[in-house]
């Protein structure tokens, strides 16, 4: 009984082969299905975003599971030939495995590292296989626990902190100005993907009144709708100048919109209060001379581009910390899987026996005093007795269960019937364990 | 016993300036920042000790004395520093106000300081209470002065696009603004009732004679006065006030020392 994982990422197939691999919403129910019906895989999990395909399950036997698992693949897509992306292919086992299961998670195998989405990505991939039956006590316990892992290297580490898009470094830089962005007022000249996104980060963090000119003055309505905002002709917009704290500048003309001119009017009227100016245009909208002014504050689209570089060095220093991290939990979540084995469960179980028998039987034949060595010997096979006779049909059940794919159910279940865990020093998660893993598995998506 | 305590104040703050400055500089060492705070909270208890101590001592609140006015303006900036920090959580305040502290404190005991057994006038109640009042303006103008230098330093980052350490460390520059605003407030409410107060005992005791303290003082008055006047109706904040207020600290200094090394009378600390 073995975890393992195959899959392709960003880093080892092209977006070409990725999409063809790629299993959809719509599919993975079926996929499930599938995959659990392959022989000699116990349970399985399948990760599709757009960054990777990967399917983590539980097998028999390692090189076989591999084997399965790249036939599942086959049996899935259509139109590539398996030389074309088994090269793209990653094997983890084991170890190795669990703890890719945990990079993923914590955001540390992602594009962008500490990226939150794939978090909810994988919750979500790992809900459909729970509800589909797919998964058992181990990948149940061992996704509980990326999951978990994942949190405690977003509180522990700073890997979550900081812009690393140009739209948002731009919503930091306003707050290093402005401290709160709340009621501020922002002008959008021009439009454009980006320029509409920084625009949606101001107004996420507390931008009150939009004003948005664009040569074309229906373009400036349909984008004022989307922003409750205010659209503006483009001739008229030098006056609104002095009304916005923020101004994102993103046309297509060749020559300088705003000019010195424009912002020493502007910042004459607002009495100093400091102006945010934003070029995203290639080539440049604003003149660079306006950065000379006091209080005007212009950033153009390579000054942003470095704050995202210098935060981005700045996680992969955080990706550090949480590499640590996943590795202290592997060795905690290792110990629990060691736990599950047959075998040491039926010694733990008869350990606990005998040593009840032996502490009982001191106990009764204190209180009965004196006794012939005929009178001890008989009580003495009372208690053995009773105990064989009660162990007799749990040790033969976890024998015969113990090559099947439910053996680690069975030891779990008898761990826990008997309190064996409470004898194991080895076990530091037990309580971490049952809270996580309620009775009914449907808790956990409510 | 009181010396003990004004050294231990004296270790301590050196610590903390010593910390703060490391945190300033280094990396993201929450050591430095945690070890700042607690030994300049440890300095500010034994401070409040040694100033108490002393108050008991000579059986009058000591403040004629430059030493002990330095002493007095230190503690209270501390305090300031402080409350300001569990306020705003403005910790890279401390790297700026611990040094000045630090400077206030060992110069109170550099600089000449003559013993003069207090006259009769300046033992009044009045004579205290309008010293504590201009000590503590002064420290209003000192915060002021501070977080200028912060809003020029962070300003300057921001149009050269140094995004670094510092400019991390650093708040927003409207905070630095806001702070500035609310310190010259505070600083120019406390001179004002220290002026009168001034002006009301001197007139009752021995009647009203310019000196050149006086003079200063008054010009200082003036110009916080038009510092905050500006600001509403003309717009001085941002990068013009943190320059204001870096003048006119610069005046206050001179009106609190640098009045007494030039003219001696009987309006000094000496």
């Amino acid at each position: 009984m073995d975890i393992i994982v195959v899959g392709l990422n960003h880093r080892t197939a092209p977006i070409e082969i990725r999409e063809k691999l790629s299993i959809s919403d719509a599919q993975l129910r079926e996929a499930l299905i599938r995959l659990k019906s392959c022989h000699g895989i116990d349970e399985g999990v399948i990760l599709s975003t757009c960054n990777r395909v990967e399917v983590c399950a539980v097998v028999q036997q390692i090189q076989p599971g591999f084997q399965r698992i790249k036939e599942f693949f086959e049996d899935h897509h259509t139109g590539l030939s398996p030389e074309e992306w088994n090269a793209c292919l990653y094997l983890y086992s084991a170890d190795e495995a669990i703890r890719h299961v945990f990079r993923v998670a914590s955001s540390l195998d992602s594009m962008v590292i500490g990226e939150p989405q794939v978090l909810g990505q994988l919750k979500e991939a790992f809900d459909v296989a729970m509800h589909q039956k797919a998964t058992g006590v181990i990948l149940n316990k061992v996704f509980r626990k990326a999951i978990s892992v994942a949190k405690r290297v977003r509180t522990e580490t700073k890997i979550a902190e900081n812009a690393v898009s140009i739209s948002y470094a731009a919503v930091e830089l306003a707050k290093k100005i402005f401290g709160s962005l709340d009621g501020k007022e922002a002008l959008l000249v021009g439009a454009g993907e980006m320029a509409e996104l920084a625009v949606r980060h101001l107004v996420d963090n507390g931008v009150k009144k939009v004003m948005i000119t664009t040569r074309n003055f229906d373009n400036a309505i349909d984008l004022a709708k989307r922003f409750d905002g205010i659209p503006l002709r483009l001739e008229e917009f030098p006056r609104y100048l002095a009304e916005a704290d923020i101004l994102i500048c993103s046309t297509g003309a060749a020559h300088y919109v705003i000019t010195e001119e424009h912002i020493d009017k502007a910042i004459l009227r607002r009495k100093n209060r400091p102006i945010f100016l934003i070029d995203i245009s290639v080539p440049r909208n604003i003149d660079p001379r306006v950065n000379r002014i006091d209080n005007v504050f212009l950033y153009d689209i390579d000054d942003l581009q470095l704050i995202v570089d210098a935060n981005l060095e700045g996680r992969q220093k955080e990706a550090l910390k949480a590499e640590e991290i996943v590795s202290e939990e592997l060795t905690a979540i290792n110990k629990w899987l060691k736990s599950l084995e047959v075998v040491p469960t039926i010694t733990a179980l008869r350990t606990k026996a005998e040593d009840i028998r032996r502490m009982e039987v001191a106990k009764f034949l204190a209180k009965l005093g004196e006794l012939t060595p005929e009178q001890r010997e008989t009580v003495e096979g009372l208690a053995a007795s009773v105990i064989n006779k009660l162990l007799h049909s749990p040790l033969v059940v976890l024998k015969d269960e113990a090559r099947s794919e439910n053996g680690a159910l069975y030891a779990e279940a008898v761990r826990r019937l008997f309190n064996l865990d409470k004898d194991l020093p080895h076990h530091p998660h037990r309580t971490a364990y049952e809270k996580e893993d309620p009775a009914d598995p449907g808790e956990e998506k409510a | 016993m009181n010396a003990l305590f004004f050294k231990i104040t004296l270790i301590c703050y050196f610590l903390g300036t010593l910390a703060f400055l490391a945190y300033l500089l280094a990396g993201k060492k929450e050591t430095f920042s945690r070890f700042s705070l607690v030994a300049t909270g440890i300095g500010f208890a034994f401070h409040t000790i040694t100033l108490i101590a002393r108050m008991f001592e000579s059986g009058f609140v000591s403040l004629t004395h430059l030493v002990d006015a330095m002493a007095f303006f230190a503690w209270a900036l501390v305090m300031v520093f402080l409350l300001v920090e569990f306020r705003f959580r403005l910790h890279v305040l401390g790297s700026f106000v611990l040094p000045i502290a630090l400077i206030s404190l060992l110069s109170g005991a550099v600089l000449p300081n003559e013993i003069r057994s207090p006259d009769t006038v300046m033992h009044m109640a009045w004579v205290y209470l309008h010293t504590a009042l201009a000590l503590l303006g002064a420290v209003g103008f000192a915060i002021a002065f501070l977080v200028g230098v912060m809003y020029l330093i962070q300003e300057r980052l921001l149009k050269s696009k140094q995004f670094n350490n510092l400019y991390n460390k650093l708040p927003s520059l409207d905070l630095l603004d806001e702070l500035n605003q609310k310190a010259v407030i505070l600083g120019f409410g406390l001179l004002t009732m220290g002026i009168i107060i001034g002006a009301w005992g001197a007139g009752y005791v021995s009647g009203w004679v310019w000196d050149p303290r006086k003079i200063f003082s008054l010009a200082i008055w003036l110009f916080y006065l038009v510092v905050l006047h500006g600001r509403i109706t003309v717009g001085w904040r941002a990068k013009k006030a943190a320059y204001l207020a870096i003048i006119g600290f610069i005046g206050v200094i001179f009106s609190f020392v640098g009045v007494d090394l030039v003219w001696k009378g009987q309006h000094s600390f000496l």
